[in-house]
Protein backbone atom coordinates (compact mmCIF):
# COMPACT_ATOMS: atom_id res chain seq x y z
CA UNK A 1 0.00 0.00 0.00
CA UNK A 2 1.24 3.68 -0.66
CA UNK A 3 2.40 5.90 2.61
CA UNK A 4 0.53 8.76 3.72
CA UNK A 5 3.16 11.12 1.39
CA UNK A 6 2.74 9.77 -1.24
CA UNK A 7 -1.27 9.54 -0.77
CA UNK A 8 -1.16 13.01 -0.28
CA UNK A 9 0.76 13.58 -3.88
CA UNK A 10 -1.67 11.88 -5.41
CA UNK A 11 -4.44 13.59 -4.08
CA UNK A 12 -2.72 16.77 -4.25
CA UNK A 13 -2.04 15.99 -8.46
CA UNK A 14 -5.83 14.82 -8.51
CA UNK A 15 -7.07 17.77 -7.10
CA UNK A 16 -5.00 19.82 -10.09
CA UNK A 17 -2.01 20.78 -8.19
CA UNK A 18 1.32 20.96 -10.10
CA UNK A 19 4.81 19.83 -9.46
CA UNK A 20 7.86 21.58 -9.97
CA UNK A 21 11.45 19.77 -10.58
CA UNK A 22 12.65 20.47 -7.33
CA UNK A 23 9.88 19.73 -5.12
CA UNK A 24 9.48 16.41 -3.64
CA UNK A 25 7.63 13.60 -5.82
CA UNK A 26 7.28 9.62 -5.26
CA UNK A 27 9.16 7.55 -7.14
CA UNK A 28 6.30 5.72 -9.16
CA UNK A 29 5.41 9.38 -10.43
CA UNK A 30 8.70 9.89 -11.25
CA UNK A 31 9.42 6.77 -13.07
CA UNK A 32 6.05 7.34 -14.69
CA UNK A 33 7.04 10.79 -15.74
CA UNK A 34 10.34 9.90 -17.75
CA UNK A 35 8.17 6.85 -19.34
CA UNK A 36 5.57 9.09 -21.01
CA UNK A 37 7.70 12.11 -21.28
CA UNK A 38 11.12 10.17 -22.90
CA UNK A 39 8.43 8.61 -25.47
CA UNK A 40 7.18 11.92 -26.44
CA UNK A 41 10.89 12.84 -27.11
CA UNK A 42 11.19 9.95 -28.91
CA UNK A 43 8.71 10.40 -31.22
CA UNK A 44 9.38 14.01 -31.74
CA UNK A 45 12.82 12.76 -32.81
CA UNK A 46 11.65 9.61 -34.94
CA UNK A 47 8.80 11.57 -36.89
CA UNK A 48 11.25 13.52 -38.60
CA UNK A 49 12.27 11.02 -40.44
CA UNK A 50 9.10 10.07 -42.76
CA UNK A 51 9.01 13.88 -43.65
CA UNK A 52 12.69 13.79 -44.36
CA UNK A 53 11.94 11.36 -46.99
CA UNK A 54 10.28 13.91 -48.97
CA UNK A 55 12.54 16.99 -48.33
CA UNK A 56 14.50 16.17 -52.10
CA UNK A 57 10.97 15.50 -53.30
CA UNK A 58 9.42 18.61 -52.49
CA UNK A 59 7.08 19.38 -55.62
CA UNK A 60 8.12 23.48 -55.05
CA UNK A 61 10.76 25.32 -53.66
CA UNK A 62 8.05 26.63 -51.29
CA UNK A 63 6.92 23.28 -49.96
CA UNK A 64 10.52 22.53 -49.43
CA UNK A 65 10.97 24.88 -47.37
CA UNK A 66 8.32 24.50 -45.20
CA UNK A 67 8.88 20.64 -44.83
CA UNK A 68 12.82 21.69 -43.56
CA UNK A 69 11.06 24.07 -41.03
CA UNK A 70 8.62 21.88 -39.78
CA UNK A 71 11.42 19.20 -39.62
CA UNK A 72 13.57 21.65 -37.56
CA UNK A 73 10.25 22.59 -35.25
CA UNK A 74 10.46 18.75 -34.57
CA UNK A 75 13.68 18.01 -33.56
CA UNK A 76 13.36 20.89 -31.41
CA UNK A 77 10.43 19.78 -30.00
CA UNK A 78 12.42 16.84 -28.74
CA UNK A 79 15.71 18.55 -27.22
CA UNK A 80 12.77 20.62 -24.88
CA UNK A 81 11.02 17.52 -24.23
CA UNK A 82 14.36 15.35 -23.60
CA UNK A 83 15.97 18.38 -21.57
CA UNK A 84 12.49 17.76 -19.31
CA UNK A 85 13.35 14.18 -19.09
CA UNK A 86 17.02 15.11 -18.02
CA UNK A 87 16.09 17.32 -15.17
CA UNK A 88 13.82 13.65 -14.05
CA UNK A 89 17.20 12.39 -13.96
CA UNK A 90 18.15 10.14 -17.14
CA UNK A 91 19.96 12.00 -19.39
CA UNK A 92 19.61 12.20 -23.26
CA UNK A 93 22.13 10.04 -24.22
CA UNK A 94 20.87 7.26 -22.36
CA UNK A 95 17.62 7.91 -23.97
CA UNK A 96 19.04 7.98 -27.48
CA UNK A 97 20.47 4.45 -26.41
CA UNK A 98 17.44 3.37 -25.44
CA UNK A 99 15.84 4.31 -28.75
CA UNK A 100 18.15 2.96 -30.96
CA UNK A 101 18.31 -0.30 -28.96
CA UNK A 102 14.57 -0.67 -29.51
CA UNK A 103 13.82 -0.51 -25.77
CA UNK A 104 12.05 2.78 -25.35
CA UNK A 105 8.92 3.08 -27.23
CA UNK A 106 7.52 5.87 -30.00
CA UNK A 107 4.51 6.94 -31.54
CA UNK A 108 2.74 3.92 -33.78
CA UNK A 109 2.34 6.61 -36.71
CA UNK A 110 6.01 7.10 -37.38
CA UNK A 111 6.47 3.21 -37.75
CA UNK A 112 4.89 3.54 -41.27
CA UNK A 113 6.80 4.66 -44.99
CA UNK A 114 5.71 7.43 -46.29
CA UNK A 115 4.96 6.43 -50.20
CA UNK A 116 3.87 9.56 -51.45
CA UNK A 117 3.51 13.31 -51.07
CA UNK A 118 -0.10 12.76 -50.19
CA UNK A 119 1.41 10.94 -47.22
CA UNK A 120 3.27 14.18 -46.42
CA UNK A 121 -0.12 16.51 -46.44
CA UNK A 122 -1.76 14.04 -44.43
CA UNK A 123 1.11 13.52 -41.91
CA UNK A 124 1.11 17.31 -41.76
CA UNK A 125 -2.84 17.78 -41.26
CA UNK A 126 -4.15 14.48 -39.54
CA UNK A 127 -1.20 13.03 -37.51
CA UNK A 128 -0.55 16.47 -36.43
CA UNK A 129 -3.95 17.34 -35.43
CA UNK A 130 -4.29 14.09 -33.63
CA UNK A 131 -1.01 14.92 -31.62
CA UNK A 132 -2.67 18.58 -31.13
CA UNK A 133 -5.25 17.11 -29.39
CA UNK A 134 -3.02 14.80 -26.90
CA UNK A 135 -0.46 17.54 -26.70
CA UNK A 136 -3.17 20.69 -25.47
CA UNK A 137 -4.46 17.99 -22.82
CA UNK A 138 -0.82 18.21 -21.63
CA UNK A 139 -1.30 21.78 -21.11
CA UNK A 140 -2.75 20.60 -17.85
CA UNK A 141 -0.34 18.29 -17.00
CA UNK A 142 0.72 18.12 -13.37
CA UNK A 143 4.25 18.60 -14.07
CA UNK A 144 4.82 21.95 -14.74
CA UNK A 145 7.91 22.05 -16.38
CA UNK A 146 6.50 19.51 -19.36
CA UNK A 147 3.03 21.30 -19.42
CA UNK A 148 5.38 24.80 -20.11
CA UNK A 149 7.11 23.60 -22.94
CA UNK A 150 4.11 21.92 -24.48
CA UNK A 151 2.51 25.91 -24.80
CA UNK A 152 5.81 26.56 -27.07
CA UNK A 153 4.88 23.24 -29.00
CA UNK A 154 1.80 23.63 -29.34
CA UNK A 155 2.02 27.21 -30.95
CA UNK A 156 4.18 25.09 -33.44
CA UNK A 157 2.23 22.43 -34.17
CA UNK A 158 -0.71 25.02 -35.39
CA UNK A 159 1.50 26.31 -38.51
CA UNK A 160 1.96 22.33 -38.88
CA UNK A 161 -1.33 21.60 -39.66
CA UNK A 162 -2.19 24.89 -41.43
CA UNK A 163 0.92 23.96 -43.80
CA UNK A 164 -0.88 19.74 -43.94
CA UNK A 165 -4.41 21.65 -44.78
CA UNK A 166 -2.43 23.22 -47.87
CA UNK A 167 -1.03 21.18 -49.27
CA UNK A 168 -3.91 18.78 -49.22
CA UNK A 169 -5.99 21.71 -50.32
CA UNK A 170 -3.62 22.10 -53.11
CA UNK A 171 -4.06 18.75 -53.99
CA UNK A 172 -7.51 17.83 -53.76
CA UNK A 173 -8.59 21.22 -56.00
CA UNK A 174 -5.76 19.65 -58.83
CA UNK A 175 -6.13 17.26 -61.16
CA UNK A 176 -8.06 13.89 -60.74
CA UNK A 177 -4.81 11.86 -60.19
CA UNK A 178 -3.97 14.53 -57.45
CA UNK A 179 -6.66 13.93 -56.02
CA UNK A 180 -6.26 10.08 -55.75
CA UNK A 181 -3.05 10.47 -54.28
CA UNK A 182 -4.91 12.08 -51.43
CA UNK A 183 -7.51 9.18 -50.95
CA UNK A 184 -4.80 6.72 -51.74
CA UNK A 185 -2.82 8.26 -48.79
CA UNK A 186 -6.03 8.59 -46.30
CA UNK A 187 -6.90 5.06 -47.01
CA UNK A 188 -3.47 3.53 -45.59
CA UNK A 189 -3.15 6.48 -42.52
CA UNK A 190 -7.00 5.74 -41.36
CA UNK A 191 -5.94 2.87 -39.17
CA UNK A 192 -2.95 4.52 -37.85
CA UNK A 193 -4.79 7.93 -37.07
CA UNK A 194 -7.36 5.42 -35.40
CA UNK A 195 -4.85 3.97 -33.15
CA UNK A 196 -2.84 7.23 -32.04
CA UNK A 197 -4.56 8.43 -29.00
CA UNK A 198 -4.62 4.61 -27.72
CA UNK A 199 -7.24 1.88 -26.37
CA UNK A 200 -10.04 2.96 -24.42
CA UNK A 201 -9.13 2.59 -21.23
CA UNK A 202 -11.00 3.82 -18.71
CA UNK A 203 -9.10 7.04 -17.60
CA UNK A 204 -9.38 5.56 -13.75
CA UNK A 205 -7.22 2.84 -15.04
CA UNK A 206 -4.81 4.42 -16.71
CA UNK A 207 -1.57 5.47 -14.07
CA UNK A 208 -0.78 8.05 -16.58
CA UNK A 209 -4.47 9.59 -15.80
CA UNK A 210 -4.26 8.48 -11.99
CA UNK A 211 -0.84 10.39 -11.81
CA UNK A 212 -2.53 13.19 -13.92
CA UNK A 213 0.30 13.05 -16.19
CA UNK A 214 -2.63 12.91 -18.90
CA UNK A 215 -5.78 14.77 -18.22
CA UNK A 216 -8.27 13.06 -20.17
CA UNK A 217 -8.71 9.26 -21.28
CA UNK A 218 -7.65 7.79 -24.28
CA UNK A 219 -11.20 7.69 -25.84
CA UNK A 220 -11.85 11.42 -24.80
CA UNK A 221 -9.21 12.00 -26.74
CA UNK A 222 -9.60 10.07 -29.84
CA UNK A 223 -13.66 11.80 -30.16
CA UNK A 224 -12.34 15.07 -29.85
CA UNK A 225 -10.11 14.36 -33.02
CA UNK A 226 -12.97 12.75 -35.00
CA UNK A 227 -15.43 15.39 -33.82
CA UNK A 228 -12.73 18.28 -35.40
CA UNK A 229 -11.73 16.54 -38.44
CA UNK A 230 -13.94 14.11 -39.67
CA UNK A 231 -16.12 16.87 -41.08
CA UNK A 232 -13.32 18.82 -42.13
CA UNK A 233 -11.74 15.73 -44.27
CA UNK A 234 -15.47 14.77 -45.82
CA UNK A 235 -16.59 18.28 -47.21
CA UNK A 236 -12.98 18.30 -49.42
CA UNK A 237 -15.09 14.93 -50.98
CA UNK A 238 -12.78 12.58 -49.31
CA UNK A 239 -14.02 9.40 -48.16
CA UNK A 240 -13.15 7.52 -44.75
CA UNK A 241 -12.39 4.29 -45.25
CA UNK A 242 -14.64 3.04 -42.24
CA UNK A 243 -18.29 2.74 -43.31
CA UNK A 244 -19.35 1.92 -39.25
CA UNK A 245 -18.19 5.81 -38.73
CA UNK A 246 -20.71 7.87 -37.76
CA UNK A 247 -21.66 10.44 -35.13
CA UNK A 248 -24.69 9.42 -32.71
CA UNK A 249 -26.41 12.80 -32.72
CA UNK A 250 -28.12 11.64 -29.60
CA UNK A 251 -25.13 10.94 -27.46
CA UNK A 252 -22.80 13.25 -29.17
CA UNK A 253 -20.32 10.04 -29.40
CA UNK A 254 -18.97 9.03 -33.18
CA UNK A 255 -19.24 5.26 -33.33
CA UNK A 256 -16.57 3.22 -35.56
CA UNK A 257 -14.89 -0.08 -36.34
CA UNK A 258 -13.48 -1.39 -33.55
CA UNK A 259 -9.31 -1.04 -34.37
CA UNK A 260 -7.43 -4.28 -34.02
CA UNK A 261 -5.46 -2.62 -30.41
CA UNK A 262 -3.26 -5.72 -30.71
CA UNK A 263 -1.63 -4.67 -34.18
CA UNK A 264 -1.17 -1.36 -32.29
CA UNK A 265 0.67 -3.04 -29.66
CA UNK A 266 2.84 -5.03 -31.99
CA UNK A 267 4.00 -1.66 -34.37
CA UNK A 268 4.72 0.24 -31.21
CA UNK A 269 6.96 -2.47 -30.20
CA UNK A 270 8.71 -2.34 -32.95
CA UNK A 271 6.99 -4.63 -35.81
CA UNK A 272 5.51 -1.80 -37.59
CA UNK A 273 6.14 -1.91 -41.50
CA UNK A 274 9.05 0.74 -41.00
CA UNK A 275 10.63 0.32 -37.39
CA UNK A 276 13.49 -1.61 -38.59
CA UNK A 277 14.11 0.37 -41.22
CA UNK A 278 13.99 3.80 -38.96
CA UNK A 279 15.51 2.58 -36.13
CA UNK A 280 18.65 1.42 -38.29
CA UNK A 281 18.48 5.05 -40.17
CA UNK A 282 18.59 6.70 -36.73
CA UNK A 283 21.73 4.44 -35.31
CA UNK A 284 23.36 5.52 -38.54
CA UNK A 285 22.68 9.22 -38.19
CA UNK A 286 23.52 8.76 -34.74
CA UNK A 287 27.52 7.49 -35.19
CA UNK A 288 27.38 9.66 -37.83
CA UNK A 289 26.79 13.07 -36.10
CA UNK A 290 29.00 12.21 -33.02
CA UNK A 291 31.56 14.10 -33.95
CA UNK A 292 29.96 16.79 -34.00
CA UNK A 293 28.79 17.08 -29.61
CA UNK A 294 32.79 15.74 -29.68
CA UNK A 295 34.21 18.74 -31.42
CA UNK A 296 31.70 21.40 -30.03
CA UNK A 297 32.57 19.95 -26.13
CA UNK A 298 36.31 20.07 -27.25
CA UNK A 299 36.00 23.82 -28.22
CA UNK A 300 34.35 24.62 -25.19
CA UNK A 301 37.15 23.24 -22.85
CA UNK B 1 31.15 19.17 -19.39
CA UNK B 2 27.82 20.47 -20.47
CA UNK B 3 25.76 23.25 -18.27
CA UNK B 4 22.37 23.69 -17.52
CA UNK B 5 21.38 27.66 -18.47
CA UNK B 6 18.22 28.96 -17.69
CA UNK B 7 15.76 30.67 -20.28
CA UNK B 8 14.08 33.58 -19.79
CA UNK B 9 12.13 35.54 -22.59
CA UNK B 10 10.44 38.84 -23.30
CA UNK B 11 7.56 38.53 -25.89
CA UNK B 12 7.13 42.51 -26.34
CA UNK B 13 8.63 45.43 -25.26
CA UNK B 14 7.60 46.15 -21.66
CA UNK B 15 6.59 42.97 -20.63
CA UNK B 16 8.29 40.89 -17.82
CA UNK B 17 10.76 38.05 -18.86
CA UNK B 18 9.61 34.97 -18.47
CA UNK B 19 10.82 31.21 -17.47
CA UNK B 20 10.58 29.71 -20.84
CA UNK B 21 12.58 26.76 -20.49
CA UNK B 22 16.40 25.41 -20.14
CA UNK B 23 19.10 24.54 -22.76
CA UNK B 24 22.53 22.38 -21.72
CA UNK B 25 25.45 24.13 -23.62
CA UNK B 26 29.41 23.52 -22.70
CA UNK B 27 29.27 27.20 -22.07
CA UNK B 28 27.72 31.05 -22.58
CA UNK B 29 28.61 30.94 -26.72
CA UNK B 30 26.63 27.87 -27.39
CA UNK B 31 23.96 29.02 -25.14
CA UNK B 32 23.36 31.54 -26.57
CA UNK B 33 23.21 29.57 -30.05
CA UNK B 34 20.84 27.17 -28.84
CA UNK B 35 18.61 29.49 -26.92
CA UNK B 36 18.22 31.74 -30.51
CA UNK B 37 17.24 28.78 -32.25
CA UNK B 38 15.03 27.60 -29.28
CA UNK B 39 13.04 30.08 -27.98
CA UNK B 40 14.24 33.16 -31.06
CA UNK B 41 14.12 32.33 -34.57
CA UNK B 42 10.18 32.83 -35.34
CA UNK B 43 10.25 36.34 -33.43
CA UNK B 44 8.39 34.90 -30.40
CA UNK B 45 11.01 37.11 -27.94
CA UNK B 46 12.34 40.46 -28.08
CA UNK B 47 14.76 39.49 -25.33
CA UNK B 48 16.30 36.97 -23.50
CA UNK B 49 18.38 36.26 -20.42
CA UNK B 50 20.34 33.20 -20.17
CA UNK B 51 21.22 31.87 -15.85
CA UNK B 52 23.20 29.30 -15.43
CA UNK B 53 21.38 26.99 -12.95
CA UNK B 54 24.19 26.68 -10.46
CA UNK B 55 23.35 30.90 -10.25
CA UNK B 56 19.68 30.53 -9.29
CA UNK B 57 19.49 30.47 -5.62
CA UNK B 58 14.91 29.42 -5.02
CA UNK B 59 13.52 31.22 -2.58
CA UNK B 60 9.83 29.22 -1.20
CA UNK B 61 7.35 28.94 1.20
CA UNK B 62 5.99 32.04 2.91
CA UNK B 63 3.90 31.32 5.69
CA UNK B 64 1.30 33.36 7.05
CA UNK B 65 0.34 31.95 10.87
CA UNK B 66 -1.00 35.38 11.94
CA UNK B 67 -3.49 35.73 8.52
CA UNK B 68 -2.92 38.91 8.70
CA UNK B 69 -5.19 39.70 6.17
CA UNK B 70 -5.71 43.94 7.15
CA UNK B 71 -3.08 43.74 5.07
CA UNK B 72 -4.67 42.35 1.78
CA UNK B 73 -8.42 43.57 -0.37
CA UNK B 74 -9.42 40.57 0.59
CA UNK B 75 -9.60 41.71 4.03
CA UNK B 76 -11.99 44.75 3.87
CA UNK B 77 -15.59 43.84 3.48
CA UNK B 78 -17.16 47.13 3.55
CA UNK B 79 -20.61 46.37 1.93
CA UNK B 80 -22.69 46.55 5.12
CA UNK B 81 -20.92 50.05 5.92
CA UNK B 82 -21.31 51.57 2.61
CA UNK B 83 -25.12 50.99 2.97
CA UNK B 84 -25.19 52.33 6.64
CA UNK B 85 -23.00 55.60 5.32
CA UNK B 86 -25.41 56.24 2.30
CA UNK B 87 -28.51 55.11 4.24
CA UNK B 88 -27.55 58.54 6.80
CA UNK B 89 -26.75 60.77 3.65
CA UNK B 90 -29.92 59.75 2.19
CA UNK B 91 -27.48 58.48 -1.03
CA UNK B 92 -28.93 55.33 -0.91
CA UNK B 93 -31.18 55.79 -4.70
CA UNK B 94 -27.77 57.50 -6.27
CA UNK B 95 -26.11 54.67 -5.33
CA UNK B 96 -24.44 52.45 -8.65
CA UNK B 97 -26.51 49.58 -8.86
CA UNK B 98 -29.09 50.98 -6.57
CA UNK B 99 -32.16 50.49 -8.67
CA UNK B 100 -31.32 46.40 -9.02
CA UNK B 101 -32.28 45.40 -5.98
Amino acid sequence: MTDTRTQEFLEYVQAGGQVEATDWMPDEYRSKLVKFIEMHGNSELMGVLPERDWILRAPTLQRKLALTAKIQDEVGHAQLIYRVVEDLGKPRSACLDDLVSGKAKFHNVFHYPTRTWGDVGIIAWLVDAAAIVSQKALLKCSYAPYARIMKKICWEESFHILHGRDVILAMVTGTPDQFELVQEALDRWWEPLMHFHGNPIPADEDPMYVWRIKSQANEEARQQFLDGYVPQVRELGLEIPDPALRKNEGTGQWLYTEPDWEKLRAVVTGHGPASEERLAFRRLSRADVAWVEQAVLAEAA
Amino acid sequence: MTHVYEVFRQERKGQPLQHAGSVTAPDERFAEIYAREQYGRRQESVALWLVPREAVSEVAGFPDEFEMKYRRVDGYSIKARLREARERAGTLQMAPGAGDE
